[in-house]
């Protein structure tokens, strides 16, 4: 009785749907699952950026780029502490380069604290609330990430433009996806001339410099517009290009699958077009979808991160990491202040992740390997 | 062959006309038309403007017809070298570009070299010696290649030598060639500045066809060409150049399509980031102030200088891959 009711390894082998072989391909690649973890972390922290920043993000305060402050377990007096704590800071003017040189005033110390009570903020505008993850006690300040040329808190504002630079990638890839799955279905579906436009388009779309035109497209954007329509329109203007890969990957499986025994038998059956595609088709290149889907995550980030930098992407006061990288633009700034370029370490981190992810998940959806 | 150039020579004639359609687009896109922002910023800085010669330019760019016949108007114009002009800048588009242009393709052309060089040679080798550790290495410094903007990666550059040889890497020239006309000594001195940007340029593409290099040497490497060239007592060094590496290539010279488009994106970035006397940084004034007849000519250019890069790329293939050659007769 025992032997029967446990299947062996190799039966369930045998019996694992697509998916479930899929996902135990996934999971032996252990780049992709450091890069699916850290996406997890970095999205779930985006979604709750209020509660994790430590400050209000637009809040200036007398304190103009102060560096990271080093966050110590020991001290002189009475070695290790258990609880983290930062020393407080003392500032100087520096008379002959008019820079303001910040060191640590030892004397006063500040344990960091958990669930603090700081500034107001509106939970994705909705939820009033005062309480973020990390916090020092007044007067001490927790400059995480530095500040910078109006002392506002980095680390705060790499957290809030976490939640725009993310997100753009995943509506702009929704939207492509739409675009390409309609496009693609109808040119690799009908065929003759329908098909023979939509791919002059994507070829055309494929063969002209991405950056110059999303440029050009942006800069048309109107100026009075608010920071959520600019947003949608960027997100807009960097699908425009993104759906053309999804397309062909479509169209590319819509034809190998148009001749398959399975479609051949449910038009005989008398399936419509639309139920054959939804039904049939659709299904049996999933895998393949979610593939490039994830792969064409990364140069939407790139995309607005670029954009942004060059003040033509998503429009102060929103946050994004290309605008928060803006301030980096003159060198001689950035030897100064190094830490105005952690931004571009979330983004380098970020894509690198998803190209992780995605190319793991490629390797798992290929039958074949 | 002949049918086959002439088939995609037309479909690149399709391709630049649909270039120009959408960079007419773009001039077209803000709201108003130029004229009248023209005719506003000279009203705001105090100058009287003539309404004769409104009239005139008016006539002149067709601003009175429909838009298909001002589409055409502007070609026409532009086929007789009539680019435009340049109302921030007050000088024609055209000699604006003539200044920087010849610039912007050197940087391109450098640029495409680097990237194969570097490209073949280290894919070649991560695919010889495949799992090795310098094949690991090669591989995460290529995916962080991929994972960094370029703007990033020139600021970072420009960092580094900023901070340890104290130099600027920014510009093509140094400061007493800026306004130097040519010569040696101002060419040797534009070598100098060139490394920066072609390597911050190329780095996407060279981490990219590395991979793809690798990829397809590692596919052919397990065919049985190899193992019968192997059994026959070939050196390793003959039979890798000779048979697996020679149809490796062709899917590497056939990605030019799709790395130049990338390349000139990537290298506007870099341009601008880096302050060089290309159209990168003029297209980015241009737009910032509105310019938009000098914005959709760089627009335009640019989608020119990669279709036709393509289209050369197209030539380069059938000449080096006679499969193309033969394959194509038929049709």
């Amino acid at each position: 009785m025992e032997g029967q009711k446990e299947t062996s390894v190799e039966e369930k082998y045998y019996i694992a749907s697509q998916w479930q072989l899929m996902w135990r391909k996934f999971i032996k690649n252990k780049l992709a699952i450091v890069g699916g973890a850290i996406l997890a972390i970095f999205y779930f922290i985006a979604i709750f950026c209020e509660f994790f920043s430590t400050y209000d993000p637009y809040k200036r305060t007398k304190n103009m780029y102060c560096p990271p402050q080093r966050i110590h377990f020991f001290d002189d007096k009475e070695g290790f502490h258990l609880s983290p704590f930062v020393f407080g800071i003392k500032k100087e003017l520096d008379i002959e380069s008019l820079k303001m040189t910040y060191t640590e005033d030892k004397t006063n110390k500040y344990p960091i604290h958990f669930f603090v009570h700081g500034d107001k903020y509106k939970l994705w505008n909705l939820f009033e609330a005062d309480i973020h993850l990390l916090g020092v006690e007044k007067p001490g300040v927790l400059f995480l990430f530095g500040t910078d040329e109006l002392g506002r808190d980095l680390f705060s504002r790499n957290l809030y433009a976490s939640r725009i630079s993310l997100s753009i990638g995943l509506v702009g890839v929704a939207l492509s996806f739409v675009l390409g799955c309609i496009l693609g279905g109808i040119s690799g579906y009908f065929g003759g001339a329908t098909d023979m436009v939509i791919q002059r388009i994507i070829e055309f779309l494929l063969s002209i410099p991405t950056i110059p035109l999303w440029m050009a497209l942006s800069a048309a954007l109107p100026r009075e517009w608010s920071s959520i329509k600019v947003y949608f329109g960027i997100t807009i203007i960097l699908s425009l290009i993104g759906w053309c890969s999804l397309a062909r990957v479509v169209r590319g499986k819509l034809i190998s699958l148009r001749e398959e025994d399975f479609t051949i038998a449910a038009k005989v059956a008398g399936a419509t077009d639309v139920r054959i595609i939804v039904r049939h088709l659709i299904p049996s290149f999933f895998s393949y979808l979610i593939v490039s889907l994830t792969l064409s995550v990364p140069s939407m980030i790139l995309g607005e991160t670029s954009l942004s930098f060059l003040g033509l992407g998503i429009r102060p006061p929103a946050i994004s990491w290309g605008t928060l990288l803006q301030d980096a633009q003159r060198v001689e700034v950035v030897v100064l202040y190094p830490w105005i370029l952690i931004p571009g370490l979330f983004v380098i981190l970020t894509v690198l992740s998803f190209n992780f992810v995605g190319d793991s998940l490629r390797d798992a959806a290929d039958p074949y390997k | 062959m002949l049918s086959y150039i002439i088939r995609r020579f037309i479909y690149m004639i399709f391709l630049l006309l649909t270039v120009s359609v959408v960079s007419f687009i773009i001039i077209q896109l803000p709201p108003g038309d130029w004229l009248t922002t023209y005719i506003a910023q000279l009203q705001a800085s105090g100058t009287q403007v003539d309404q004769a010669i409104i009239d005139s330019l008016k006539q002149q760019y067709g601003l009175d017809l429909p838009l298909s016949q001002q589409y055409f108007k502007w070609i026409w114009n532009m086929i007789h070298g009539n680019f435009g002009f340049s109302f921030t800048l007050n000088k024609p588009v055209s000699t604006l570009l003539a200044e920087r242009l010849p610039l912007t393709i050197t940087i391109s052309l450098f640029t495409t070299i680097f990237i194969y060089t570097v490209a073949i040679p280290i894919g070649i080798y991560s695919a010889i010696h495949q799992y090795s550790l310098a094949d690991y290495s090669l591989t995460v410094v290529g995916y962080i290649g991929l994972a960094i903007p370029n703007f990033l990666l020139a600021l970072i550059l420009m960092l580094m030598f900023y901070q340890y040889f104290g130099v600027n890497i920014g510009g093509l020239f140094s400061p007493q060639y800026l306004d130097a006309p040519w010569s040696i000594a101002k060419f040797i001195d534009m070598l100098k500045h060139l490394p920066a940007p072609i390597i911050v340029a190329g780095t996407a593409g060279t981490a990219g066809l590395i991979r793809v290099m690798r990829g397809c040497l590692l596919d052919e490497l397990q065919k049985q060409y190899v193992i019968t060239a192997r059994a026959k007592g070939l050196t390793e060094r003959t039979l890798l150049f000779k048979y697996p590496v020679r149809v490796a290539v062709n899917p590497i010279i056939s990605t030019i399509g799709w790395i130049l488009p990338s390349l000139v994106s990537g290298q506007t970035i870099t341009e601008i980031v880096l302050s060089l006397p290309t159209v990168g940084p003029l297209l980015v004034q241009s737009l910032m102030r509105q310019d938009m007849y000098l914005a959709g000519d760089i627009v335009m250019i640019l989608g020119f200088l990669t279709v036709i890069g393509t289209f050369i790329s197209d030539l380069l293939l059938v000449w080096i891959d006679p499969r193309i050659r033969y394959e194509k007769k038929g049709v």
